[in-house]
């Protein structure tokens, strides 16, 4: 394991100058299949590479490309979505940060698969220092003529443009993000229609993550089928994890799909184990939205195999013993973590992050903080438990997007695997 | 022609009809509560998820069930769509919960609110709201303000349902009003604590489906059942003319729009006929309108009950009548 795809030249000093990114193998995918390959071979081998996109839900890239409208004589867009919001999730930004190249040439390739001459990345307002980033970035590709009029002397042109957030979570909601982007106020919109019929400006539109978009590079360099052979099963490829928390090396790492969580918590390579030789308590491995699973739970699911960091691996057991890989936020929590105190933490932050749109999202999320503060703040009763889990029910499902189920899981997680730990707080 | 199926009944619908348009076509019972949707306001619904229904099969074409429940007004019908609305447990439990949600923050303030015996809320806490709360949190409180002097802004009740801010967008020339903020501290504000100032802004309250929004030419004037609201129609040059006169003898309490068996409003009226012709000899009294016999309102017996109202002498109910 341990194969770096992505993040191979990334200790490469000079690495974000154009002139040093093509010396070491850079834009030569994009030269590869500009001047090589037709549109439709660029996205075949995406879909032959089972890439599955990395913002969150895993919807297989390939297939969402295949759903854009290609009827429409509207113009097309691709959207990058580098809102990343995501308590826990850092990796997009680490990604942008050292190689802004990788993902100004993946959004090339997947702009011309995509026929797409109007490309934008939607950027979080907080990392204003990445825009100044990403823009020489452009402007130096655009220099050297892979970006702009006529690119490397064939029909196709494109231009990029970086439009920075006024910095909401709920803007990286694809919807939410299409509206901000047209200069309307954040709220996720109903779907169907989805992006790929009406997106931005109502036209045919793709969304997709910044390291989704990225790897596209990576496919394009090394072949779909090369790239499908790594990793396992329907989990391909490798996967940007951001680790934090209690363990002694947190920070941005790339795993092959496939590796054992406990290989990637306690070897030397990763997560280094836990601060201080503590005992492991719980994990939240995909970004805050996703199910907590406490210590035997995340090591191991309930029917005894290893759990390994795949999409299927970390849904094993569903919501009652299994999480979900998502973004790939992986956050860890020694035996002195307060499990009531984090829980109410994450609520704070859906109450905050909430649009408020929608009734189960706007009042369910505001409700949940309300009694976990107090039984954080010993106001507790016995009965606010089981009204937590019934409010959390209330709220999933029900919802205009996602973000309902985002605020809802944590808290049905922390209770289902911690319960003694609220009665502990209440009683 | 599109067949689907709600609550059993099958019923053909031209192509691009939603759920919940297909089952007001059918109407009475099967028709799903809706308290942001609202036919004319374009953009509008999705967001209260009162209307939420089940799928049971998607279509002919694909008969997998849809996992989530499906907000009926924003939902297309396909063809062979099978929905089920009263006759989904899971629906009806999420509706209650969806009512809890709406009324954990609102006050408990009917007996001295506008909106009370027309108020879409209290019928929805009617039909799914619990007898007691489980809520010992505080409720959000705001002040409560003039927006211009046509209208008053309690925010307090407010549901969030956009209709106002739609109306605005839509009726009006200059858009002054919308939503600030986020989540459950979200408000209805106008830009900047300006004035609404437009010939059609009374909509809002008519749109408005509790009692956020009322009017202030008819604040605690008279409690709405006690009103006989009768058709009546003058010559005006901004708009059709055509209002519901709620009157007493033969005093004109206040003017609104004329709505629907569905509490939509069937055109929108202009400022001058709402707030400015309270007089009987500015109308043309037509007759008494509609009122469903469920109303609070038709319990003033202007409109004599129906023969054919069953009385079950055992359990001494009523069967509801349209
Ligand atoms: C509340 C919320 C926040 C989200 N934030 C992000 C984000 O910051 N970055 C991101 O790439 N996707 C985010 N997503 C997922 C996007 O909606 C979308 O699925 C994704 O950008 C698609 O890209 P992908 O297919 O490449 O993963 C978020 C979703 C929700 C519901
Ligand atoms: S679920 Fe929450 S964030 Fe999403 S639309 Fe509804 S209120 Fe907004």
């Amino acid at each position: 394991m341990g194969r770096a795809i992505l993040l191979d030249k990334v200790n490469i000093p000079g690495i974000r100058a154009f002139e040093v990114y093509r010396e070491h193998g850079g834009y030569k995918p994009a030269g590869k299949a500009l001047l090589g390959m037709t549109p439709a071979q660029v996205q075949q081998e995406v879909i032959k590479s089972g890439l599955r996109g990395r913002g969150g839900a895993g919807f297989p890239t390939g297939l969402k490309w295949s759903f854009l409208d290609r009827k429409s004589d509207k113009p097309r867009y691709l959207v990058c979505n580098a809102d990343e919001s995501e308590p826990g999730t850092f990796k997009d930004r680490y990604l942008m940060e050292k190689l802004p190249h990788l993902l100004i040439e993946g959004l090339i390739l997947s702009s011309y698969a995509l026929g797409v001459k109007t490309c934008y990345i939607y950027i979080r307002g907080e990392f204003k220092y990445l825009v100044g980033i990403l823009e020489t970035a452009i402007h130096e590709a655009k220099k050297n003529n892979y970006l702009g009029e006529k690119i490397l002397g064939t029909d196709f042109s494109l231009e990029i443009y970086v439009h920075p957030g006024a910095g909401a979570y709920i803007c990286g909601e694809e919807t939410a993000l299409l509206e901000s982007l047209e200069g309307k106020r954040g709220n996720p919109r109903i779907k169907p229609p989805f992006p790929a019929y009406k997106g931005l400006y109502d036209c045919p539109t793709v969304v997709n993550n910044v390291e989704t978009l990225a790897t596209v590079t990576s496919i394009i360099s090394m072949g779909g089928d090369a790239y499908s052979k790594l990793g396992i099963g329907k989990s391909t490829g490798t996967k940007l994890m951001s680790a934090c928390g209690n363990i002694n090396k947190p920070g941005v790492y790339e795993i092959e799909m496939g590796l054992p969580v406990e290989d990637f918590i306690y070897s030397e390579e990763y997560c280094g184990g836990i601060k201080n030789d503590r005992m492991l308590k719980a994990v939240i491995p995909g970004g805050s939205s996703v199910p907590i699973l406490p210590a035997d739970l995340i090591l191991n699911t309930a029917k005894g195999q290893p759990r390994l960091l795949t999409y299927e691996s970390l849904a094993e057991g569903e919501f009652i013993s299994g999480s979900m890989l998502g973004s790939g936020g992986f956050i860890v929590f020694d035996e002195n973590a307060c499990i009531v105190r984090n829980t109410w933490n994450l609520t704070r932050f859906y109450r905050h992050e909430s649009c408020g749109q929608c009734s189960p999202c706007r009042e369910g999320t505001g409700w949940m903080e309300k009694i976990l503060y107090r039984i954080e703040h010993g106001q507790g009763r016995m009965s606010d438990i089981d009204l937590l889990v019934r409010i959390a029910k209330n709220i999933e499902g029900n919802t205009i997007c996602p973000l309902g189920d985002a605020a809802a899981w944590p808290v049905a997680s922390a209770i289902r695997h911690f319960r003694k730990e609220f009665e502990e707080h209440i009683k | 022609m599109l067949k689907v199926t709600i609550d059993n009944i099958l019923i053909e619908v031209e192509e691009g009809t939603t759920i919940l348009q297909a089952a007001r076509m059918i109407g009475g019972k099967v028709v799903p509560p809706a308290m942001c949707y609202y036919t004319s306001l374009k953009g509008s619904g999705g967001k209260c998820r009162s209307c939420l229904v089940k799928v049971a099969k998607g279509s002919a074409k694909d008969p997998r069930p849809i996992p989530k429940l499906v907000a009926s007004c924003s939902t297309p019908v396909q063809d062979g769509m099978v929905v089920e609305n009263t006759i989904s447990a899971e629906v009806q439990e999420a509706r209650k919960g969806v009512v809890e949600f709406l009324l954990i923050n609102h006050p408990l303030d009917c007996p001295v609110c506008d909106q009370a015996g027309e108020c879409d809320l209290q019928d929805l806490s009617y039909g799914f709201g619990m007898e007691e709360t489980n809520t010992r949190e505080p409720r959000r409180e705001y002040p409560v303000v003039d927006i211009g002097p046509l209208i008053k802004l309690h925010m307090n009740r407010c549901i969030h349902c956009y209709r106002c801010v739609l109306a605005a967008e839509q009726l009006t020339k200059k858009r002054a009003h919308g939503m600030l903020y986020r989540g459950d501290t979200i408000e209805i504000s106008t830009f900047i604590r300006t004035a609404i100032d437009s010939d059609f802004s009374g909509n809002m309250i008519d749109v408005c489906p509790v009692g956020a929004l009322t009017d202030r030419s008819f604040r605690f004037k008279s409690r709405v059942w006690f009103l006989n609201p009768m058709d009546a129609h003058r010559e005006c040059s901004h708009c059709s003319g055509k209002v519901a006169a709620w009157m007493f003898g033969n005093e004109i309490y206040r003017i609104t729009g004329r709505k629907d068996t569905f509490g939509e409003l069937e055109e929108f009226i202009c400022n001058e006929c709402r707030f400015e012709k309270k007089d009987i000899s500015d109308w043309v009294i037509e007759g008494p309108r509609k009122i469903k016999r469920q109303s609070v309102i038709s319990g003033n017996h202007y409109e004599q009950m129906k023969k054919g109202s069953i009385i079950h002498p055992i359990e001494g109910t009523t069967e509801p009548q349209e």
